[in-house]
């Protein structure tokens, strides 16, 4: 099964566990239902449309509430720490909680004492604390923007906002900071990186790259890097090659960007809707 | 594009030549929240403040510090006690602090105007100057913040200094200042 862990950006927002559902522009985990915007409600959403389109069961999601403050984020990795050992997932998540250091340790510790290792993935604010702890080799999958790809890169900063100004947010110099980020092990077993040019890499190098088609307006959209997480998520843990869900995930993502034909005001949930129809024509091409 | 500029007080200096020297200190906060209230405090009073990121030693996370002339210390304690944020810990900078991300990065659309600043990208309608979206970053506070702010006017939604409280807000609002001055060109 897969977990997804997350915030939702609302401070009295309780912590709840369950499978997730999608209603129309919501999610649903239990009685809690949470308006898909972007972030981690984004990712679960498109999990929950990759899922019914492979035929596949819900996915299960963690979620509290967290304006930035960092108080929910702290329940939440307690929650988790003291739940993980005893829990038995195929596939998690990690995605937007405060990145703090001490945390990312000590759940890293229940991560080890499970009793089956799952597909680690991470993005987002998580992702910042498996690096800024040094142990972002632990991960099987980091889904990184550009911006994050340079921080990545750059075994100095602690978070984007200092990413130095040398290591550049270049489209071009992606292969470049790919092998720097696994040069200084700041990088998972397999990175996908979302752009105007999305590539799937490891230690070895880029493994595939695709550009088509392209949506320009996208880059302005919050929210498409969480559905590409949310897609290949739930496409790995339906028993894929991270491999080949990668590529299944980038393609399917750029056409349900597509099939929107979205302005740079164009909102995530205008998307998510068109995932259905993207993955069944992409997995059809691949037969 | 350099926004350097917005780190500077009334007695600007280079900020390579601050890095490391005796004569500046650093505030440490409680959260990043406390870190932009007190930077405004600061800057409102027209002191030599910038935000900056810790030395490696007290990282813990998604943090900033303010650094300072350490001859300036009891006054500017004193304004922060009185306003209710005293900073947990005052250290002189003893090796070069990290500076943010200094450059900015403008799209046209057309219709539409995006700015990027670090890992944020926010987008304004030119005709109208609303808030239509809010991108990147990964730290909780973005979600909330793009709730905030999209279908807003740039003159009336509220500012990522204000209601932010991560480094990824503060980038944000980066990007909301240079998106400002790129409107009222």
């Amino acid at each position: 099964m897969l977990a997804i862990t997350g915030t939702v950006p609302s401070e009295d927002f309780p912590l709840v566990s369950g499978d997730i559902t999608l209603e129309d522009s919501h999610i649903r985990i239990r009685n809690e239902l949470i308006p898909v915007n972007r972030g981690t409600a984004a990712l679960m959403a498109a999990a929950v449309k990759t899922a019914e389109t492979i035929d596949h069961p819900a996915p299960f999601g963690y979620l509290v509430g967290d304006i930035g403050r960092g108080k929910g984020s702290r329940i939440l990795y307690k929650y988790m720490t003291e739940d993980l050992p005893h829990a038995s997932f195929q596939t998690l998540v990690f995605h937007y909680l405060q990145p703090i250091v001490h945390w990312h340790e000590r759940l890293q510790h229940s991560l080890r004492a499970m009793k089956e290792r799952p597909t680690l993935i991470a993005d987002a604010g998580f992702m910042y604390a498996a690096k800024m702890s040094g142990q972002s080799a632990f991960y099987d999958l980091f889904t990184p923007d550009i911006g994050e790809l340079a921080f990545l890169a750059d075994e100095k900063a602690p978070h984007p906002f200092y990413t130095r100004g040398f290591i550049l947010h270049d489209e071009n110099l992606v292969p470049d900071l790919i092998s720097r980020a696994y040069e200084h092990n700041n990088a998972s077993r397999f990175l996908l990186v979302k752009g105007r040019q999305d590539y799937l890499a490891s230690r070895q190098g880029i493994l595939k790259t695709v550009d088509n088609p392209v949506e320009e307006a996208l880059e302005a959209m919050g929210g498409t890097g969480d559905t590409l997480t949310g897609i290949v998520s739930t496409l790995i843990d339906s028993g894929m090659a991270i491999e080949d869900a990668a590529v299944i995930a980038m393609k399917t993502n750029r056409l349900a960007g597509h099939y929107a034909r979205p302005t740079p005001a164009a909102q995530i949930i205008d998307i998510i809707h068109h995932i259905p129809k993207a993955l069944s024509k992409v997995l059809e091409e691949k037969r | 594009m350099s926004f350097s500029g917005f780190f500077k007080g009334k007695q600007t200096r280079n900020a390579s030549e601050d890095a490391g020297q005796a004569d500046r200190g650093i505030m440490v906060f409680e959260n990043t929240s406390e870190v932009i209230q007190a930077e405004r405090i600061l800057k409102k009073e027209e002191w030599a403040v910038r935000v900056m990121g810790p030395p490696p030693e007290i990282q813990s996370g998604c943090d900033l510090v303010i650094e300072f002339p350490l001859i300036e210390e009891l006054n500017m304690l004193r304004l922060l006690e009185k306003k209710g944020i005293p900073p947990l810990e005052i250290v002189p900078v003893t090796s070069p602090l990290l500076q943010p991300v200094d450059l900015f990065h403008v799209k046209d659309f057309g219709e539409y105007l995006m700015v990027r600043a670090a890992n944020m990208k926010l987008t304004v309608e030119k005709a109208t100057g609303t808030i239509v979206n809010v991108s990147g970053g990964g730290c909780p506070d973005v979600p909330y913040l793009a709730r905030e702010m999209v279908g807003h006017k740039l003159d009336e939604a509220p500012s990522p200094r204000e209601i932010g409280h991560t480094l990824c807000g503060y980038a944000l609002q980066l990007a909301f200042e240079e998106m400002q001055h790129q409107c009222s060109q």
